[in-house]
């Protein structure tokens, strides 16, 4: 076949092909006096369900820079038009400028039409964009809304291709949610129904899912109506320990009475610091 | 064809995947309908078959997959292979074909449609991993099932399998197939061709969707797992 690339076997251990060329651009950048940026993924949990009378968003609020949290609280629910909002999955900066930029060619052919946009034409616009960058803009997204033909929820993947179905799940903890959903999903659920299994769902991926945590945000899409729910459920308040089993609060306190570790010697050396030098620089508020 | 198959997917994964320190592989995989696809002619129309499962790696993305995709009113795809290239080239087909059916004025013939198929996929057959069944209905020749696999070939045959799971079946199709089969006959024939495949490839599975194409119109059934076709006690 024509296409066999010339594959080099993947050898054991670590790869050292970059290292030269990391620390060229490395040593340059300090000169211009640049960082080096690191992609910010959403490790996730999102999903969507489709109820009764409309669909239910759901995304969880933890974005991270590897293994480090480095937004508590963001927002993973985007807009996209009045009748329509997107979850998204992936590297945080693609999610939000492509659901930015949809949502603004959206917009101008809302006003060209003179109708409110269909959910099938925004799912459209994003597959075609994605596609055309090969998998290159990693925004695995979730689309939900309603339009004048009823409610409608798709899965994007980020190389280009489409899912239309009742219930969708994305992100680094969509397995889990995914188990929640294929266990309690039932179609033509009622809102309070729905809104309970899609938090569930977003508990399942924030609980038994490192890259997702924090809060659970939800947005419910009727026919003329839209609930932005920021946040719907606090799961992880600062400071709270909570035994999810027994849902009771934990605060046990770790502090032990002064004594109850004997002390044997104690030596005090006080430091003393002598004024070197001062100077002042005054800030012009001009 | 598989081993070309399995060998473009690792070189897709090689160049196209974002660094995954924590991430399971599923989450940048790219999504594939690894599959069994199928398509019968028979006198006055033809039937077409496929399983519902497309998976990222090891998870299974959508376990009710329609992969029988409307072209135009009597002419169907079936698509295996990447899911966002088949679906891309569906989409792109299915305009270029409605557009020229609106300057003929008139139904446009199946022979057509593969060509347009065949054009796109052996253009781009770098880029692309598509492996695409046309059938359908017209007047001039009755049914018809093209076959355009990876690579861009395109050729006429009255039976026609593919997929990942194709491979499982060459030998019940070639020795259970006969010409002038009614479209019962046809019908059962690709739904335990299609139950076989599933129940030995991973990447195939679910339901068994079908279609009849003929003079008359599209009928669409589905096949659900319990309802399937057995063929041992176990």
């Amino acid at each position: 076949m024509a296409t066999a690339s010339v594959l080099q076997a993947r050898s054991a251990g670590f790869s050292f092909e970059n290292c030269k060329r990391n620390a060229l651009v490395e040593a340059n950048a300090t000169d211009l006096g640049l960082r080096v940026p690191t992609a910010r993924k959403t490790g996730t949990t999102i999903c969507g369900v489709v109820y009764k009378d409309g669909v239910v968003l759901g995304a969880d609020t933890r974005a991270t820079e590897g293994m480090i949290v480095a937004d508590k609280n963001c927002s993973k629910i985007h807009y996209i038009s009045p009748n329509i909002y997107c979850c998204g999955a992936g590297t945080a900066a693609d999610t939000e400028m492509t659901t930015q930029i949809i949502s603004s060619n959206l917009e101008l052919h809302s006003l060209s039409t003179g109708r409110l946009p269909r959910v099938a034409t925004a799912n459209r616009m994003l597959k075609q964009m994605l596609f055309r960058y090969q998998g290159y803009i990693g925004a695995a997204l979730v689309l939900g809304g309603v339009d004048c033909n009823g409610p409608h929820l798709y899965s994007i993947y980020p190389h280009g291709s489409t899912d239309k179905l009742p219930y969708v799940t994305m992100g680094s903890g969509s397995l889990a949610a995914m188990a929640v959903f294929e266990d309690r999903y039932m179609p033509d659920m009622e809102e309070e129904d729905a809104k309970r299994l899609v938090r569930d769902a977003i508990a399942g991926g924030i609980f038994n899912d490192l890259g997702s945590g924090s809060n659970i945000d939800l947005c419910v899409i009727s026919k003329g109506k839209v609930d932005y729910l920021r946040p719907h459920d606090e799961a992880n308040k600062k400071g709270v320990r909570v035994n999810e089993l027994d849902a009771r609060p934990q605060a046990g306190s770790y502090k032990y009475k002064c004594g109850t570790t004997g002390v044997l010697t104690k030596a005090v050396t006080p430091l003393h610091t002598e004024l070197v030098e001062e100077t002042i620089q005054t800030m012009d508020t001009s | 064809m598989m081993a070309a198959a399995l060998t473009m997917g690792l070189a897709r994964q090689l160049h196209s995947s974002p660094c995954s320190d924590a991430a399971p592989d599923w989450t940048y995989r790219e999504v594939s309908t690894g599959t069994t696809i199928m398509a019968v002619e028979f006198d006055g129309g033809v039937v077409m078959g496929a399983d519902s499962r497309t998976t990222t790696g090891a998870y299974i993305a959508n376990r009710v997959t329609d992969k029988l995709t409307p072209i135009h009113e009597r002419i169907f795809c079936c698509r295996s292979g990447s899911a966002a290239d088949t679906q891309a080239i569906a989409d792109s087909v299915t305009y270029q074909l409605g557009f020229h059916s609106i300057e003929l004025d008139e139904p446009p013939q199946v022979q057509t449609a593969a060509n347009l198929f065949k054009e796109m996929c052996y253009r781009y057959r770098e880029e692309l991993m598509a492996g695409i069944i046309v059938a359908g209905w017209d007047k001039r020749r009755g049914g018809q099932v093209y076959t355009v696999p990876v690579g861009g070939m395109m050729t006429r045959q009255p039976v026609s399998v593919g997929g990942s799971g194709s491979t499982y079946i060459y030998g019940y199709v070639d020795s259970n197939y006969r010409t002038g089969m009614s479209r019962e006959e046809c019908l059962q024939f690709t739904a335990k061709a299609l139950s076989l495949a599933m129940e030995r490839d991973g990447s195939s599975g679910g339901v068994v969707r079908l279609a009849v194409i003929s003079e008359q119109g599209v009928d669409r059934q589905v096949i659900l797992g319990n309802q399937l076709p057995r063929f041992s006690a176990a």
